[in-house]
């Protein structure tokens, strides 16, 4: 049955990714993700890390696939109204296609490496059902605490950014 | 998983799960004779005895009309707003604890759908879903009215969150449990979490009237701005959805509310009684009636709460959108943290002062 929901998770998962990655519809392609990253937490829960689907939603689906439909839904009745015959492509000098590949290649050579060289639990190792929250919290402020500290000035500064951009600097009022 | 914990399982799911729609049901009929109470008249007296019948009747109504779809809706969309408002609210009311255990044949039965170490957090994650229904009714329409509603509904359901979050932190600090089951039974008897959280509980249960847009948050269907909010275009049972989703809403977070700081089916002189039961009816029964008082005593405190969102909603007036926002952001954001701060000096410092002093 847990082999079953596995690939029942899995082909849900890949096949939103899929739909986004061919669909024309921004809006059809933001639902789709938001599939997707129920399938990839539903996955997360099947491996026994229920922290990290929970968060996954949490973060990814109620924060910032919100913050993308905001976007997505306050611009494309403006692309609409330009009739149908206008196509959608962004065009960009040639030179930024060549560094979007390289980055492209980068982060999947990067993500490979990481996934190879991770020590997986291969079926048959037993699966502990405890609740990992604990060993992440110590984790985080023990072992892994310059990465913590590091995100959290990243996150603290876009904070800052954010509230720059969002003020109002009319004169007039 | 054996086959007769599943089927036990999935009656205690089912049990739940009808509970919830009979009380988002009869909270439909209970508003409008609170609000006929407050307001000097009947409410509902024609269906049934004492208007009874009138949820049913609604919903009939609701069934019947013509389902209609706008021309420029986006025909999908326009269906998936009020289903997905629907099915997440009724998530969430499986992991909430309704009682403790019943025994048969010395089998252990929890009274709680799952019992997960994550409990608060599937809650927290659910709330968060619910933005989506009205995102997507409000921007299927095809209505600036509509759009509008939306993207306020969505706006202060983000801003809320992030509230709600910090004041639940508190209670977490305290608790040293994500688990929804565990958090309760950490206030046996009157050692209930308000005592220790009266800050954290007022900016909770603030947060939580934002979530469910009742007054004074129901900026998303301001009438005298916004026509009718996200479900302007919205007929028939597709609005029957959305404001019984409402509703499901409503009891949830007064289920939670409970939970978190009203000590669910605890209650003072519990053990007392239990011992008393036990002698009298055998280890079995009295067990199992003690647990059934303990549950008629968590769905007390619901249904005050329930009574409560109604006595707000026919007492204040709703905000401005921009007081709505002040409020959230820079008052109780802040007051969570000083709270969150206040915790954890409590934490450290007082707590073992205190259990010395007691011993």
């Amino acid at each position: 049955m847990e082999v079953a929901a596995f690939y029942g998770f899995s082909a849900l998962a890949i096949l939103a990714a899929l739909f986004i990655l061919f669909s024309k519809n921004l809006i059809y392609g933001a639902f789709a993700l938001l599939l997707a990253f129920l399938g990839i937490a539903a996955l997360f829960v099947l491996a026994g890390a229920d922290f990290l689907g929970v968060a996954q939603i949490m973060i990814y689906v109620g924060g910032i696939l919100v913050l993308l439909m905001f976007g997505i839904m306050l611009t494309q009745r403006a692309i609409q109204q330009e009739g149908p015959s206008r196509h959608n492509r962004v065009e960009v000098p040639i030179t930024r296609k060549v560094w979007g590949f390289v980055i492209g290649i980068g982060i999947v050579g990067v993500l490979a490496k990481i996934i190879f060289s991770a020590n997986f639990r291969m079926s048959g190792d037993a699966v502990s059902r405890k609740s990992t929250i604990k060993t992440i919290g110590v984790e985080l402020m023990t072992s892994h605490l310059l990465p913590f500290e590091i995100a959290a000035i990243l996150l603290l500064v876009a904070l800052i950014g954010a509230a720059y951009l969002a003020l109002n600097r009319n004169p007039a009022q | 998983m054996d086959l007769t914990e599943f089927l036990v399982k999935t009656a205690t799911i089912f049990v739940v799960f009808v509970l919830t729609l009979v009380i988002a049901m009869y909270s439909t009929w209970a508003e409008r004779k609170v609000a006929g109470f407050i307001q000097d008249r009947m409410g509902p007296n024609r269906a049934g005895w004492g208007g009874l019948l009138q949820p049913l009747a609604d919903a009939g109504k609701m069934f019947f009309k013509e389902d209609f779809i706008p021309a420029l809706a986006n025909k999908w969309l326009f269906i998936a707003g009020p289903s997905l408002a629907m099915l997440t609210a009724l998530l969430a009311s499986a992991v909430i604890p309704f009682g403790s255990t019943f025994r048969i044949n010395g089998h252990e039965i929890v009274l709680q759908g799952v019992e997960s170490n994550i409990g608060i957090l599937y809650v927290f994650g659910v709330v968060a879903l619910g933005v989506y229904g009205i995102m997507v009714g409000g921007w299927a329409s095809n209505n600036k009215f509509s759009l509008l509603g939306a993207i306020r509904a969505a706006s202060q359901n983000i801003s809320y969150e992030v509230a709600m979050g910090l004041s639940l932190i508190a209670i977490l600090m305290m608790s040293s449990s994500l688990s929804l089951g565990e958090i309760v039974a950490q206030q046996h008897g009157m050692n209930w979490n308000i005592f220790y959280q009266p800050l954290g509980f007022l900016i909770f249960i603030t947060c939580s009237f934002a979530e469910c847009n009742r007054v004074p948050f129901d900026l998303p269907e301001c009438e005298t701005e916004l026509v009718g909010g996200y479900h302007t275009e919205y007929g028939s049972m597709k609005l029957g959805f959305y404001l019984f989703a409402e509703y499901i809403n409503m009891f949830i977070s007064s289920a939670i509310i409970s939970v978190l700081y009203f000590g669910g089916y605890n209650y003072p002189g519990m053990d007392w009684v239990y011992s008393q039961l036990t002698s009298a009816l055998g280890s079995e029964t009295g067990h199992n009636i003690a647990t059934l008082i303990g549950t008629a005593v968590f769905f007390g405190k619901a249904l005050f709460f329930i009574f409560f969102y109604m006595w707000v909603r026919w007492t204040i007036p709703r905000f401005r959108y921009d007081q709505l926002m002040n409020l959230g952001w820079k008052k109780l954001i802040p007051l969570a943290i000083f709270n969150i701060i206040i915790t954890g000096a409590a934490v450290l410092f007082l707590k073992p002062v205190i259990t010395a002093w007691l011993n």
